[in-house]
């Protein structure tokens, strides 16, 4: 076990230093940034000189990423062109986004879940059928909708909480853009757990269960809904990825200065150092989760071992 | 007990993962009787005088900064502020006196010493300041800021210091509205902290204004407060100003909406239509300085030949200003008819209606006087816009719509948009445009001079299509050695009438400044670079 998670944090170097690269690569290609640092002025040639030799933009582009990688390792992620380290904008969005996502993801999960079991559980009533019809209409409403009118009605018209999240974003301020994130995904949970509970509820352990004589809630809990959320976990796993690195539109309804946000700006500036810090901390997190994922892959279902 | 090693190496994977979150931010709320608090963007650059060359970096040093001058937000003309007087008997030549009793909030003295440092140093190549082309007029600019190479000097030799209040400034050539420019924030003084601790200065401003730095938190907000120890005309009016950034500036107005903000001074597109139902008539829609048109690339020999003056008036006169300004704009633009704007007022130089018939809807003369041009190169024509901001996109669709159906040759005009603003600055920058351009302009100063000299004169800062007209450029040269300002004035008008005649820019629509407020404040207005005046606000 140890041995398997060491190798898996190894194999993430490779991937680190190719995913930089292509990142770095593919900002480089937006262009050069310093002419759009004059505004609608048109770029003092000495001056945008001076900035491009200070950024490295005068060198060849395996130079630039050189003296960048150098950089990282000595834990300098570069300067935005605000003038803050890139460390600074870093530290300051990712917990940020992180606590987004917990509390996205702790909604998805409790009420996916809690859905699902129940869905599956009655299948073809008519409350499987109303969860059915209600899983669908929220994924068919996109994030800006749901999150404009969530923000009207309980922000501005019935003046509920701050439709705005302040800078330091506390988690009671989380609560709404939380649910607005987790909506989608939540119905993604919930008709996956109920497949899969309606798949089990049939299988052979189960019944077996159920003839030991064992508590109805002992069975769902433990030996139905344990073997069923092996594909939920795997899901989540990749979708707190996608949570935290997409979450932009949720970002900038509720204004959360957060990792979407962030990246996005780095874009719309051309701020190579902005947009590689940040999605390289992103694929980092995607990698770890992916591992947990496996792992908890044994938690769940003791049949699957690494060595 | 295999499941409990398994839970073992899964915490551990996950504590790696949530190191990082660990960390939170001690909150602060809303403190203090009087204070607005106002929406606000991430400014792009740092915020130093010489390099700050966009509006929210310019709001806080509006507040922050008091320079010789000062533009009045009601009239645009330019005020002595800190400047007791500034004389010249040859337009060239200029002595400035400073008044007694101005001092930084740290307590230093205003001197001097205090601008002639700031201007050096804004000046100096070495320290990469944007707006260094300001100070391109001074004798000894080009030793400080060579096109290529190091600096031989230190220090411009146009600017002495006579006396702690007095100091004189050499131009290279005449510019008899040179003290008008110098309501422009980059001619504000610095205190010598500026000099000593850059790093510390950058995090907390400190200027001679009304208002200090509170706190700054770099991206996200800054806390302003009303200073006791101001000694200038215009105290400020209220506690202090919080500045928030906000992500979106539809957030900021439904903030306002909840009563979270106070004052939005970009009323955001989508909201333009609620606006009246929501706010009444606490809602503002003024001319700023800002001037929208489409340039030809004159570099472009199939722009430029003879004959094609009449194609370009065509282009213009085929453009429903009328109707794209209200439909798309919901009158926050206004149809242009000169090469200036209605924020400078008609002593300024604002002429409506200068352009004439070349600005007047007229589809039938468009398409006659383009056939009679040559048509368009190669029948077709498409313009080129960054499409990332400010409703390009649709605007663009419009005026192509617009000429489309005037010409009746089905869509020769097409749209070629540009993702992000970075791009479209490097393709205009380069002169790589195959046809007309976008091209918007903030003025700096409330000169009529800014709207055309850097624009269309012969290598003109920011003539990005290389128009180049020798009658035009003799004008200019000519309007800025003139002393008496109505006769300047007039000089620049004519030169605008050559404009007129070769439309190498088609005048779009003067951009107004917009703002939101709640019912707890009051007095608010916008200067002329569409920022609120902020030490003017009262709040209740």
């Amino acid at each position: 076990m140890g041995r398997y998670v060491i190798r898996r944090l190894l194999q993430m170097i490779p991937v680190f230093i190719g995913s930089t690269f292509l990142i770095f690569v593919m900002v480089y290609a937006l262009g050069d940034p310093v002419a759009a640092l004059f505004g609608d002025k048109a770029p003092d040639p000495a001056t945008a000189a001076r900035i491009r030799h200070e950024l490295y933009l005068d060198q060849p582009l395996w130079k630039q990423y050189l003296h960048y990688m150098g950089q990282i390792f000595r834990g300098d992620f570069g300067t935005a062109f605000n003038g803050q380290k890139v460390t600074e904008l870093l530290a300051g969005a990712y917990p940020v986004t992180l606590r987004l996502t917990l509390v996205a993801v702790v909604i998805e999960l409790l009420v996916g879940i809690t859905l699902g079991v129940v869905s599956g559980l009655r299948r073809g009533r008519s409350v499987d059928t109303s969860v059915l019809v209600l899983t669908l209409i929220v994924i068919s409403v996109p994030t800006f909708v749901s999150g404009y009118v969530l923000q009207f009605l309980f922000g501005v018209k019935w003046d509920l909480i701050r439709p705005t999240v302040s800078p330091d974003a506390p988690f009671s301020e989380l609560i709404l853009p939380g649910v607005v994130l987790a909506l989608v995904s939540l119905a993604y949970v919930t008709r996956l757990t109920r497949t899969s509970i309606a798949e089990n509820v049939r299988a052979d352990y189960v019944r077996t269960a159920v003839a030991k004589g064992l508590p109805r809630r002992r069975i769902i809990t433990r030996h139905l809904l344990r073997n069923s959320l092996i594909p939920v976990v795997t899901f989540i796993g990749t979708d707190i990825g996608a949570l935290m690195g997409g979450a932009i539109v949720t970002e900038k309804i509720f204004n959360i200065h957060g990792v979407g946000y962030q990246i996005y700006q780095g874009i719309l500036r051309n701020n190579a150092p902005t947009v590689v810090g940040f999605v390289t901390i992103l694929v980092i997190v995607f990698l770890l989760a992916n591992l947990l994922v496996d792992l908890l892959y044994a938690v769940l279902d003791p049949r699957i071992r690494y060595a | 007990m295999r499941g409990a090693t398994h839970v073992k190496w899964a915490v551990c994977a996950v504590s790696v993962a949530l190191a990082a979150t660990a960390c939170g931010g001690s909150s602060s709320g809303g403190d203090g009787a009087g204070i607005v608090r106002s929406s606000w963007g991430d400014p792009q650059n740092p915020i130093e005088p010489a390099n700050t060359n966009e509006v929210q970096g310019g709001k806080v040093l509006d507040m922050v900064f008091r320079g010789l001058k000062r533009y009045d937000p009601k009239t645009g003309e330019a005020e002595n502020m800190v400047a007791e007087k500034i004389d010249t008997t040859d337009q060239q030549n200029f002595t400035v006196t400073l008044k007694s009793g101005w001092t930084f909030s740290n307590g230093e003295k205003v001197t001097a010493k205090s601008f002639v440092d700031a201007w050096n140093y804004g000046a100096h190549v070495d320290n990469k300041q944007n707006n260094s082309p300001f100070f391109a007029n001074i004798e000894g600019y080009d030793q400080v800021h060579p096109e290529s190479g190091k600096a031989t000097a230190k220090t411009m030799s146009g600017l002495v210091v006579k006396d702690a209040r007095t100091f004189t400034v050499k131009l290279n050539e005449k510019f008899s509205t040179w003290p008008e420019t110098l309501g422009y924030q980059a001619f504000v003084p610095l205190p010598q902290s500026f000099f000593e601790d850059h790093e510390g200065w950058l995090k907390k401003p400190v200027g001679n204004g009304p208002y200090t730095v509170e706190s700054y938190t770099k991206g996200s907000s800054m806390k302003l407060r009303a200073w006791d120890g101001y000694k200038g005309p215009d105290k400020a009016q209220n506690g202090g100003v919080d500045l928030v950034v906000y992500t979106d500036n539809n957030t900021a107005y439904t903030d306002l909406m909840a009563g979270n903000l106070d004052l939005v001074d970009d009323v955001p597109a989508k909201q333009l239509k609620n606006v009246k139902a929501d706010l009444g008539d606490r809602y503002i829609n003024q001319p700023a300085l800002i001037f929208q048109s489409v340039v030809f690339p004159m570099y472009d020999d199939r722009w430029n030949k003879p004959g094609m003056e009449k194609v370009r008036k065509g282009l213009s006169m085929a453009i429903n200003r009328e109707e794209i300004t209200q439909q798309i704009y919901q009158g926050t633009r206004t149809p242009a008819t000169d090469w200036t704007s209605p924020a400078l007022r008609e002593k300024g130089g604002y002429q409506e209606g200068l352009c004439g018939d070349a600005c007047t809807y007229d589809p039938k003369r468009a398409k006659k006087l383009i056939e009679e041009g040559g048509g368009l190169p190669g029948g077709k024509v498409q313009f080129t816009s960054n499409v990332d901001t400010g409703s390009h996109r649709d605007w663009l669709d419009a005026v192509c719509n617009s000429i489309n159906n005037a010409l009746g040759k089905g869509a020769v005009c097409t749209v070629n948009p540009v993702g992000t603003f970075a791009d479209f600055k490097n393709q205009m920058a380069g002169y790589k445009m195959t046809g007309p351009f976008r091209s918007g302009w903030q003025a700096d100063y409330p000169l009529i001079q800014n709207f055309l000299q850097p624009l269309y004169a012969t290598g003109g800062s920011s003539n990005y299509g290389k128009f180049e007209n020798k009658e035009f450029d003799r004008l200019i040269s000519e309007a800025n050695k003139e002393s008496d300002q109505a006769a300047a004035v007039a000089k620049f008008q004519d030169a605008e009438k050559i404009l007129a005649d070769q439309m190498p820019a088609i005048p779009l629509w003067y951009q107004n400044g917009s703002a939101g407020w709640s019912d707890l404040v009051s007095d608010v207005q916008l200067n002329q670079f569409s920022v609120p005046v902020y030490d003017q606000i009262k709040v209740s």
